[in-house]
């Protein structure tokens, strides 16, 4: 196979998207552009990388690919000999006839033909289906790694990358694979060896008018080389313009309720114009491409074959060669050029389909940025200490979010945390849950640095509730067993009847089988609120986390939480994270965060009663707030 | 398994004919195309006949003199179809993707149109196969499939025809094989639309899934349940395997008889055509033209498999798009404006229930008038009805009985344009784009001043925006570039109070804010709510206080209206909802 996936992108900055300053205003500035650049340029030095990742797709196939070949191999020689054998039966079986009216050397000639054309069908139809099966697997194959892949990828990765991009590579580019593999594969196997075949069997029948005709080698060589370049470019840049179509239509699908609140429709159809109009200009540029490919090849197959005839015709009057040679090589010829726009149609997908191999070798490439461990420690029944040694940590370099954090909550201890919006507060926590790593200093669970835990493992004994309560298709008992999936419907109910939801859950047209259409559009925030809690309940971890868990609910409904909480909170560490003091009432302890720094840390009614101090201050507005 | 699948679909070829208006503006192009075409046609017919002619007259005629004029007359025959299939080509390409630009325009701005019922019913997955997988499909058709069913079927007649007036009997051997090969086509066809139709669903499916592996990645992450999605994802992954290789089966089986039909023929054409010349009732070069020109049967015939493929492919394709076109927004613009609006919101015995669900209402005969000016805050359980009462008013649904009115006027006989201009809402679950924070702010309102930006902002206590690394050009993506969600919160806020509306209607918007900005944006908040309308949905009591008056919904429906310390001592029910954490706290203070 060829390796069209060399195609070094000559001038990176001439794609639109690699440079943010040609960006549409509306666009903003984001650090994604600089790493989309720095993406092409890594594609630039590891061109191989689609290569390598096709290498690896098929290396299970080895024996199945060389059994195919072996069947392509007997289907193109059943098919190649159909012309030889018109040849003969022209030239060795009109005569017997003539002279003694003996057909017998026309019937053998007809009776080869006939098994070669049944054996060309047979291996065919087994070609076919062979070839769709490792196609089906390989694509199956893709698409499972991609998908875990993006699974591990750690939360950070996807805070940059966004999810339009993470669904752009899953459909639109295994599509362009899928395509490769359903249409072009055939294509090119039997394009190469028909060349080959063809170009022998010429020769074969006579070298001077073989030689003529595969004087058009050359052209079509260097015609095709320059489609193979130019196709090249022209896929990849089709591949980044519909991955922008994409990202704009699932966000402002996914954002609708907004959008038509805001009156954004006319704007945002104003950006898909856009995107639509750059798409199809890529697109075109594509398609004319081959709008002077396919006719260049043809011109040189007519050019051949009038030269043939011309040389043909000559040599025939001189006898040099039979009626049936001639015959053969214009049907030679023709299945000469033929496959060439089968080449060129699969250099259409293949072009795709590579460039969308090098967008997913990309991804797969990236490193998790929270791996897991090489030799991991196993945690069994965590206890549920924590301890964080000077642990500093920044999203941008220079401001440093947390300077260096020392914490030790031991085990069972309920600790809420204070402070005012950018304190550092979740950043803690997405520490403690190892969302992130810290840049310096260490944290430790039970001992053990969250680095040596795998993730699995990490999770099962942390888990965390955040304000963001995404639920998934399925029903709202499965959202719920979305913490434990193995849970029977009584546990569920039980989560749901601490938490005071089971009510308003059997209220649903269908109860805990009730679907969530898309994102729960049905429920209220709170509800949501309150699946997302059961979920957590039902996980029943050692360390649970609230990052603002509560912030949707009601006042009845955050007591009822708050009940569940003192039982379910006892004997199991929890961090609060709460705007709210009502929440923090249930806490053993307060520590006040302030720039990344703990400025305040003891038992609430211990800090209140000191009477000054920033707790005691919120407590203040806190109470006159509620009036 | 998707709200979509079990819809039955339009049936094929009339959905692709009812997709036929997006060829018009490209007649010029397609009858080039044609045009083109069917001269290439006539030329691949000719250069076999001219064949014929030059090995007939060296050989049989003996003769030299013709070669020469005949193969240069060849040589242009073959340039000319060159040029010719440059033009259709070049041509094709501007109308093709023409076409699926303007649907794929049309296609977003319908759903942009479509209201909030529609889109909690639809998966995006599947909205957005449609847009990108569909719609390729029918490109491809509308440039390849749909010329080629025409030029093939004529090209074949035509051979057919010419080779019949050649030596009929052979003639008639190729014009047998026609019988067999419609039976199959028509045959696969109906199964292929079938197996072709759940193979688009499936990937939508997947996609689906795919869609929430990423969206949902925080909470899979937060449970560790990536194995969980990852196996759900390859469940599905394995089925979408097990029905493409029924469709890989199904299509292969045609394919290989498509081939093998026109290759038996060419086995016995040449069986009857040597015993022909060898009686002398054909001439040599008849029979190599004769071959030549069966030969060139071969690929038009065979292609019909792929062809038909196309066809079925986007025959589907058009019956899914068009479940989109034809959903008609049941929410459409009314023609009247308020010329000069006071924001008099009433709402007058309004009922809601969702369209799928209709015996179950979700408000009744709620009753509730806001003077111009007047703030009103909605109290109540979660669950009660209070964000889709909210979501009455700029229509992103409508009520099912009763009516909501602005100044008078029923809402529904308002422009939508104009009553959102009237109505601005802050979402408790703030929506940010992929987008500069100053595109996101000026949602609402495009030609807003910095002046006006700072404004909104130091009202929504945003200021944190300009610190943003490129200020307000910093793009502010779906989960809002690290920014808090408090600090999403008060964007959304900010863009609520920019858009400057008559109504304003605040979905539990400082849920997420701390005490001490909470009392700065409340603060602020009281400017701008003295001059408009505002229905505030509140949780705190401190939010309650921005309101004049407070209603309270209970199951569905206003049971109280009145002032908070009003309704704290006579409503048990509301100093349940709101006065709980005070007493609390009083307790232990």
């Amino acid at each position: 196979m060829s390796r069209p996936t060399v195609q070094p992108t000559s001038q990176p900055t001439s794609q639109p998207t690699s440079q943010p300053t040609s960006q549409p205003t509306w666009r903003g500035v984001s650090a994604t552009d600089a790493e989309e650049a720095a993406e092409l340029e890594v594609e630039r030095r590891f061109t191989g990388g689609s290569g390598q990742l096709l290498r690896e797709l098929l290396r299970p196939y080895k024996k199945a690919i060389r059994i195919l070949v072996l069947i392509v191999v007997v289907e193109n020689a059943a098919r190649l000999s159909i012309p030889y054998l018109v040849k003969l039966g022209i030239d060795n079986g009109i005569d017997p006839i003539r002279i003694s009216g003996d057909k017998g050397p026309l019937f053998l000639i007809v009776a080869i033909m006939l098994v070669a054309t049944l054996t060309q069908a047979a291996a065919r139809q087994v070609f076919l289906v062979r070839s769709g099966r490792i196609g089906q697997d390989m694509l199956f194959q893709v698409r499972r790694r991609v998908f875990r892949h993006f699974q591990v990828l750690s939360p950070a990765f996807h805070d940059d990358y966004t999810s339009g991009r993470v669904i752009s590579r899953q459909t639109s580019d295994i599509d362009a694979i899928y395509e490769m593999l359903e249409t072009g594969f055939d294509g090119l196997v039997t394009a190469a060896l028909t060349l080959v075949g063809t170009a022998g069997l010429l020769l074969f029948l006579d070298v001077k008018l073989g030689l003529v005709a595969l004087t058009c080698g050359p052209f079509l060589f260097w015609v095709t080389n320059w489609f193979r370049k130019e196709s090249g470019k022209s896929y990849r840049v089709t591949r980044e313009k519909v991955a922008l179509v994409i990202v704009h239509f699932v966000e402002s699908m996914g954002g609708i309720r907004a959008v038509q609140a805001f009156r954004r429709e006319a704007r945002n159809q104003e950006i898909l114009d856009d995107v639509n109009e750059q798409y199809r200009a890529a697109n075109l540029v594509a398609f004319r491409l081959v709008a002077w490919f396919m006719p260049g090849i043809r011109l040189i197959g007519n050019i051949t074959i009038a030269a043939v005839l011309l040389y043909g015709g000559y040599l025939a009057y001189h006898g040099e060669v039979t009626v049936g040679v001639l015959a053969a090589f214009l049907l030679y010829l023709r299945q000469f050029f033929e496959p060439m726009m089968e080449i060129s149609q699969f250099y259409n997908t293949f072009q795709s389909a590579s460039a969308a191999l090098d967008k997913l070798a990309g991804v797969l490439r990236e490193e998790p940025s929270v791996p897991d461990p090489a030799s991991p420690t196993r945690l069994d029944d965590a206890q549920g200490e924590l301890r964080l040694e000077q642990a500093r940590f920044s999203y941008v370099d220079d401001r440093p979010v947390l300077p260096g954090l020392d914490l030790v909550v031991p085990a069972g201890q309920t600790l809420a945390l204070v402070g005012t919006t950018g304190a550092g507060k979740t950043t803690l926590a997405k520490l403690v849950t190892r969302f992130y790593d810290p840049d310096a200093g260490r944290i430790l669970l039970d001992g053990i640095d969250l680095r040596d835990l795998t993730a699995d493992n990490l999770r099962e004994a942390v888990v965390m509730v955040t304000q963001e309560n995404y639920l998934f298709s399925g029903s709202i008992a499965d959202n719920i067993r979305f913490g434990k999936p193995s849970a029977t419907i009584e546990e569920v109910q039980r989560a749901t009847r601490a938490l005071g939801a089971h009510d308003f859950i059997m209220a649903l047209p269908e109860g805990y089988d009730t679907q969530v259409a898309n994102q729960g559009g049905r429920l209220s925030a709170g509800q949501r609120q309150l699946v997302a809690f059961a979920r957590a309940f039902l996980a029943d971890p050692a360390v649970l986390i609230l990052d603002e868990a509560t912030s949707s609910l009601d006042v009845p409904s955050e007591r009822l939480v708050q009940q569940a909480l003192r039982t379910v909170l006892a004997g199991r560490t929890s961090l609060i994270i709460a705007h709210r003091l009502s929440t923090v009432e249930i806490a053993d302890r307060v520590i006040v965060m302030e720039h990344g720094r703990i400025v305040e840390d003891g038992a609430p009614a211990d800090l209140v009663a000191g009477g000054e101090g920033h707790f005691s201050d919120l407590n203040d507005a806190w109470l006159a707030s509620l009036a | 398994m998707s709200a979509t699948t079990d819809q039955e679909p339009p049936a094929g070829v009339r959905s692709l004919w009812r997709l036929r208006g997006y060829l018009r503006p490209h007649r010029t192009a397609l009858a080039i195309m044609l045009g083109t075409s069917l001269v290439g046609v006539g030329l691949s017919i000719a250069i076999p006949l001219l064949t014929k002619a030059i090995i007939d007259g060296p050989i049989t005629d003996r003769d030299i003199s013709p070669v020469l004029p005949l193969g240069l007359l060849a040589l242009g025959l073959g340039v000319l179809e060159a040029v010719l299939i440059f033009w259709r080509r070049w041509v094709q390409s501007t109308a093709v993707l023409g076409v699926e630009t303007a649907m794929r325009g049309d296609l977003y701005a319908r759903l942009q149109v479509l209201p909030m019922s529609f889109h909690s019913k639809w998966q995006s997955g599947q909205l957005l196969s449609r847009v990108t997988t569909d719609l390729s499909a029918i490109r491809r058709f509308a440039g390849f499939g749909m010329l080629f069913l025409v030029i093939n079927i004529l090209q074949v007649t035509v051979v057919t025809a010419v080779l019949l007036a050649m030596y009929w009997p052979l003639g008639l051997v190729v014009a047998a094989t026609a019988a067999p090969i419609v039976w199959l086509s028509m045959r696969f066809e109906k199964r292929y639309v079938v197996v072709s139709r759940r193979v688009q669903d499936e990937q939508g499916d997947l996609a689906t899934l795919a869609e929430e592996g990423a969206v949902g990645i925080r909470v899979i992450k937060s449970f560790g349940r990536s194995e969980h999605v990852s196996r759900q994802y390859e469940d599905a992954a394995r089925g979408l395997r097990a029905t493409s290789m029924d469709k890989v089966r199904l299509s292969a089986k045609f394919w290989t008889f498509l081939e093998v039909i026109p290759n038996l023929a060419v086995v016995v054409v040449l069986l009857l055509g040597a015993i022909g010349v060898g009686n002398g009732r054909l001439t040599p070069g008849e029979l190599v033209a004769f071959i030549t020109l069966m030969l060139s049967l071969v690929w038009p015939v065979s292609s019909l498999g792929v062809i038909l493929a196309m066809a079925q492919e986007a025959m589907t394709a058009a019956a899914r798009v068009l479940e989109i076109f034809d959903t008609e927004p049941d929410i459409v613009s009314g023609d009247r404006r308020v010329d000069q609006p006071r924001g008099h919101l009433r709402f007058e015995h309004v009922d809601f229930a969702f369209p799928d669900a209709p015996d179950e209402p979700v408000l009744r005969d709620v009753n509730l008038d806001l003077a111009p000016g007047e703030t009103v805050a909605l109290v109540g359980a979660t669950g009660s009805g209070k964000t889709i009462l909210t979501a009455l008013v700029p229509r992103l649904y409508d009520v099912t009985a009763g009516r909501i009115t602005i100044d008078g006027i029923d809402v529904r006989d308002l422009e939508l344009a104009h009553l959102r201009t009237l109505v601005a809402t802050a979402f408790e679950e703030p929506t940010l784009f992929s987008m500069s924070a100053r595109e996101n702010l000026t949602l609402g309102r495009a030609d807003a001043s910095d002046a006006d930006i700072d404004e909104a902002l130091e009202i929504a206590q945003a200021q944190f925006a300009h610190d943003l690394p490129w200020g307000l050009a910093t793009r502010i993506g779906e989960q809002g570039m690290a920014l808090s969600g408090g600090q999403r919160q008060r964007l959304a806020l900010a863009r609520a109070v920019l858009a400057q509306p008559m109504i304003l209607v605040l979905d539990d918007t400082l849920s997420a804010l701390d005490v001490h900005t909470e009392k700065l944006v409340e603060e602020a908040l009281r400017r701008v709510l003295a001059a408009t309308t505002g229905l505030v949905v509140a949780h705190r009591a401190s939010t309650v206080l921005l309101a004049d008056r407070v209603a309270l919904i209970q199951d569905g429906t206003i049971t109280h209206v009145g002032d908070h310390r009003e309704l704290l001592g006579s409503v048990p029910a509301y100093r349940e909802l709101l006065a709980a954490d005070a007493d609390h706290e009083a307790a232990r203070a």
